[in-house]
């Protein structure tokens, strides 16, 4: 017991101690203040009964109000579910071309095409949609089967030589080497033909004529390919697989026939309305009316489209 | 009393060790309720004037109008929590400056310690809430009980009709305060109109309601119930402030060198030479709201409402003994008068370093902001580079880039913006809303008033474009003319004007 004494002034006693002359005194506490502390007890009891609170061996008690955070996060997911009720319905029985004037329906269609995305497209793709080798990259203006709504809803749902899919998108590029459709040299000259189309190396007559002879009819006599048979264009500056001597050689020689699934058989037609929003907004989206009649024409719509 | 400091007013000093006790019998104390009796003097009317305004002010704010023109709303002070926006009359704060709000509680820190350094604890004894509440509750006491004593015998008299009626109308007068203050707060967060009637209707938010229903119970509960205990219990600003108390403060002291040895005036009529001017009329013990005896001296307490002065002031007046046996004064005044000397004007007591170096920092931080404030722009651009792709190769060659822009537009009035790219050669951009055809350096923007607009600008750069820095400049275009600029990084695939040019 430290030096306990009864303040004169005060008459209270002192808890005993002092620091350099400062003494505390040991006033008691206000009756409230312990009434307070006794309903905090009151309510932690209650607490603990309404409320999961005790471990027991395998689980904890679970509380008479039955609340589990668990519940907590579906009552959420539901409550969410409802709110966006309203856009999947809208989105539903909105045809693709007029969903980009409903501004509403639209940024619900960029927002749940983003999570799609994100949750389908990426592992190929990339969660930028910048693709990788062999995987177009979403954000440019390239497009091997077409660019606007309606085309990249229709690979989305059918797919790119899906096995199995009777409209799935589809060709066959012949493997001119392995298959000795054309000797070695030949592929030689048209490699570098082919590079010469883009500039990357000089012209090569022999292999123009190769050209012209095997590979016009697919990609078209000026290289510049042709979306029917999602035939790349030849002279630009995108190469899926790289433009290096050494990929464009092995591109001619074996050839190269990517696959996307046919997501139609596992998304609903919502979502893969809202991925064809989200892919077209990425920034080399065409306009819709530029391919409304495909037909067989040879030239590739916006084949000119120039910018400076 | 918790804590007690040492004062003059202790004539003997305390013993260092004094008799052994047993503990105490009681750990926990009932509270004895306090009955202020009425008083009038100057403080008290002084009092009477800042509650009044002090409540005018918390009822009233919100029913002035302002008018913003037809984008804002106008009321004067409005918190919009929906929308993230302040409105204090002229001045509009935005969620990004509240910087503003930080600086002003900072000035409301240094105001209080200001105010604490001149004239001690003036905070706790007129303009705090809960002082201000607590007087207004103890005059509902006094119009429906009567006074002090009529108090007293009513609090210790059995439960009987009349004191059941009295009680009820006095809770009822209670609930009707404790109501109305819950029901003024919300107004400054809505159109104070239309919640007034939403709110009667039935329409407003649930929040409205649960607010006004959590303070009309604290509002009873700490104003007509728990009082001075908040003061003395509760409250941390009686701790600090003892910590910022020096001897140049000003306290309601009693000048016990004066007053005592106290004598009631009959003693002191026998025996002048024998008695101080204090007779111990306890008329300053009784008019206290927080129920202290000034006369044991400075305490935690003590709000320094000064209503003792006014009470032994008129004591004094009736006995015909000098004014200011319990006055405001500094500890250095009470040893300067102890010793003889002439009291001091208050003006120089008030007067000393401290305070005038409080007062600058106060000042300049005031001035500082309303510098901010004048000068601020009302146009600002933020940019954000996609990073996922960071740049995209296109089919001729040319570079393209994704930024994400945000246009902000301060005003109360749409206003149409122009965004250029500054630097950069032969880059050009498009934004979603418009055909990549017609890309060009700069577009032009109608930005909704007081609103951001996000826009996506895809920037175009020629083949053989090297990464480089360039700059986005966003100019109003009205009178004002008003531009902000950012800097942005432009990427291009390593060594890809090398490339293109072999």
């Amino acid at each position: 017991m430290a030096n306990k004494r009864v303040d004169e002034p005060t008459g209270t006693e002192t808890v005993g101690h002092e620091w350099d002359g400062i003494e505390e005194l040991d006033t008691p506490m206000p009756r409230w203040w312990v009434w307070t502390f006794y309903a905090t007890i009151v309510f932690s009891i209650g607490y603990c009964i309404a409320y999961p609170a005790w471990p027991m061996i395998s689980k904890g008690t679970e509380g008479v109000l039955g609340w589990t955070s668990r519940g907590a996060l579906a009552d959420e997911l539901e409550a969410q579910e409802a709110r966006r009720a309203e856009a999947v319905s809208g989105l539903a029985d909105m045809p693709l071309e007029q969903v980009q004037g409903n501004e509403q329906l639209m940024s619900a269609a960029l927002a749940g095409g983003r999570a799609a995305f994100k949750v389908n497209c990426v592992q190929c793709h990339g969660s930028g949609a910048a693709g990788s080798k062999g995987y177009p990259n979403l954000n440019d203006d390239e497009w091997l089967w077409g660019g606007d709504l309606s085309a990249i809803q229709t690979t989305l749902i059918d797919g790119i030589r899906q096995p199995g899919n009777d409209d799935t998108r589809f060709s066959i590029m012949p493997s001119f080497g392995r298959d000795g459709i054309l000797t070695g040299e030949q592929v030689s000259q048209v490699v570098d033909h082919v590079m010469s189309l883009s500039g990357l190396g000089p012209a090569n007559p022999a292999g123009a004529q190769v050209f012209e002879n095997n590979c016009a009819i697919c990609h078209g006599p000026d290289g510049k390919g042709m979306r029917e048979f999602g035939a790349p264009d030849l002279t630009d500056a995108i190469w899926l697989y790289g433009s290096s001597r050494d990929e464009i050689t092995y591109t001619v020689h074996n050839a190269r026939n990517g696959v996307m699934p046919a997501w139609g058989e596992r998304l609903d037609p919502v979502t893969i309305k809202m991925l064809a929003i989200y892919v077209h907004s990425l920034g080399g989206g065409e306009d819709f009316t530029q391919e409304v009649a495909p037909e067989a024409d040879n030239a590739p719509a916006n084949e000119d489209d120039e910018r400076t | 009393m918790p804590q007690r400091t040492r004062t003059m007013n202790e004539h003997s000093p305390i013993e260092a060790a004094g008799p052994r006790v047993p503990p105490p019998e009681k750990l926990f104390e009932k509270r004895k309720f306090v009955h202020p009796k009425r008083i009038d003097g100057p403080f008290r009317r002084f009092k009477w004037l800042v509650m009044l305004v002090t409540l005018a002010i918390y009822y009233g704010t919100p029913w002035i109008r302002w008018d913003r023109g037809p984008y804002a709303p106008d009321q004067a002070v409005l918190v919009d929590l929906a929308n993230r926006r302040f409105y204090m009359f002229g001045i509009e704060i935005w969620p990004h400056e509240f910087y503003f709000v930080a600086g002003l509680l900072i000035m409301a820190g240094i105001g209080l310690f200001l105010v604490t350094s001149a004239v001690g604890r003036a905070w706790c004894g007129y303009t705090c809430p809960q002082t201000v509440w607590t007087d207004l509750f103890q005059h509902v006491d006094r119009f429906v009980d009567g006074d002090r004593n009529a108090r007293i015998r009513l609090d210790a008299a059995p439960w009987g009709p009349k004191k059941i009626a009295k009680r009820a109308f006095k809770w009822t007068i209670y609930l009707i305060i404790g109501f109305w203050t819950g029901g003024a707060w919300i107004m400054y967060f809505a159109d104070a109109p239309t919640l007034t009637h939403d709110f009667w209707t039935g329409q407003a938010a649930p929040v409205a309601y649960g607010t006004v229903a959590v303070l009309t119970f604290t509002t009873v509960l700490l104003g007509g119930f728990a009082r001075e205990q908040v003061c003395i219990y509760m409250c941390p600003w009686p701790r600090i402030q003892a910590a910022m108390m020096d001897e140049k403060t000003l306290t309601v002291t009693y000048k016990d060198w004066r007053g005592e040895p106290r004598g009631s005036l009959k003693k002191a009529q026998k025996k002048p030479e024998a008695f101080g001017d204090c007779i111990d009329c306890n008329q300053c013990v009784s008019v206290c709201p927080t129920g202290i005896d000034i006369r044991e001296g400075p305490q935690i307490g003590c709000i320094t409402c000064a209503l003792c002065i006014d009470a032994c002031d008129k004591v004094m007046a009736e006995v015909g003994r000098p004014r200011g046996l319990i006055d405001y004064a500094t500890l250095e005044d009470c040893e300067h008068e102890m010793a003889g000397g002439e009291p001091r004007p208050v003006w120089k007591t008030i007067l000393h370093p401290r305070t005038v170096i409080y007062f600058l920092v106060w000042g300049g931080i005031g001035l500082g902001l309303l510098f901010a404030l004048g000068t601020r722009n009302h146009t600002d651009l933020t940019i954000a580079q996609d990073r996922n792709p960071p740049f995209m190769l296109m089919r001729d060659g040319s570079v393209r880039n994704s930024y994400t822009l945000k246009l902000r537009n301060m005003e109360s009035r749409p206003r149409e913006m122009d965004i250029s790219i500054e630097g950069l050669p032969g880059a050009v951009m498009w934004s979603e809303e418009m055909s990549h055809n017609s890309a060009a350096r700069s577009i032009t923007r109608e930005v909704p008033a007081d609103a951001i607009e996000t826009m996506r600008a895809y920037v175009v750069a020629p083949r053989h474009t090297e990464g480089q820095d360039f700059t986005f400049v966003l100019r109003s275009l009205d009178e004002q003319g008003e531009t902000d600029s950012g800097e942005a990084r432009f990427d291009a695939p390593e060594g890809h004007g090398r490339h293109e040019a072999r």
